[in-house]
């Protein structure tokens, strides 16, 4: 669906909500109720939770995690107890902040990301890679997390 | 704001079918231009495909396959990315300099300049006596 970029047709930020002489009372009641929790909820699920991805291959576990934008100073990775943590902030870009905004639907702002990890890694030898925007973390698998083929022989 | 694309391979079956996903965008406006920042993980330089067409601006993304997902040693444990690819279409207004729109690529972010021509730029009107 093409999206229209007009001076007269702008997508406006903010839909200005106004309880006119005889105002819809439903939306207005529906809004009363549902503002305090929206309010309530956005104390327990503030930020970004950027796509995460676990891959598993023959000698490592992959995380993958899509945090366009950012940069390599900005990005947190920690490896605690079988968890992997990834952290980070978003800054807006410098060029936005003295102009108009029409469109914003991008996050910007702090995220955290943690998830177990099913087996057992090598904590010293994790490496972490930026590229196009996508964090890879490759963590090779200790010796006794490895499969094993078991030769079978002649009783 | 999701597409399918219907696509004609002359030497196919006739039409072939693509999805592809919105990449979210924020806009700008400056006093000389128009700044679109799209936000497109996974896609490098050369997966970037911008298409102008009279007055639609038409950008596509190819998300890069540098592992090879479909291996069988590799194993998904845990998924939230979709391996499709971006698509968006504007219109842009008339008052743009299509001739002088460039863009560039950075950690998978994608930004667009879309110049104001020189007749809508505000400017100062001097006064004469």
């Amino acid at each position: 669906m093409p999206m229209t970029l007009t001076t007269l047709n702008r997508p406006s930020l903010w839909t200005t909500r106004s309880l006119g002489e005889f105002g819809d009372l439903q939306d207005e009641i529906n809004r009363l109720l549902d503002e305090p929790l929206a309010e309530l909820r956005g104390e327990f699920f503030t930020g970004w939770a950027p796509p995460m991805d676990l891959i598993e291959d023959a000698d490592n576990l992959v995380a993958t995690v899509e945090i366009p934008g950012l940069k390599k100073e900005d990005i947190q990775v920690r490896v605690e107890d079988g968890v992997l943590s990834i952290s980070g902030e978003r800054k807006p870009d410098e060029r936005s902040k003295k102009a108009e905004a029409h469109r914003t639907e991008r996050f910007y702002g702090k995220f955290h990301r943690a998830i177990c990890l099913p087996k057992p890694v090598k904590v010293d030898a994790v490496k972490a890679a930026y590229r196009d925007g996508v964090l890879t973390v490759t963590m090779p698998k200790t010796e006794e997390a490895k499969p094993k083929q078991i030769e079978v022989r002649m009783g | 704001m999701n597409t399918q694309v219907k696509t004609d391979r002359s030497h196919g079956t006739g039409l072939e079918e693509q999805k592809y996903v919105a990449p979210k965008v924020d806009i700008f406006e400056t006093g000389d231009e128009y700044l679109l920042q799209a936000d497109m993980p996974g896609v490098g330089k050369d997966g970037i495909q911008i298409s102008l067409d009279s007055n639609e601006l038409t950008i596509l993304g190819h998300r890069a396959t540098g592992r090879d997902k479909t291996a069988t040693s590799c194993n998904y444990l845990h998924r939230e990315s979709a391996p499709v690819n971006f698509r968006r279409v504007f219109v842009l207004d008339p008052t743009i300099d299509t001739n002088r729109i460039t863009a560039e690529m950075d950690q998978g972010v994608l930004t667009v300049h879309l110049p104001k021509a020189e007749k809508v730029k505000p400017r100062l009107i001097p006064v004469t006596d």
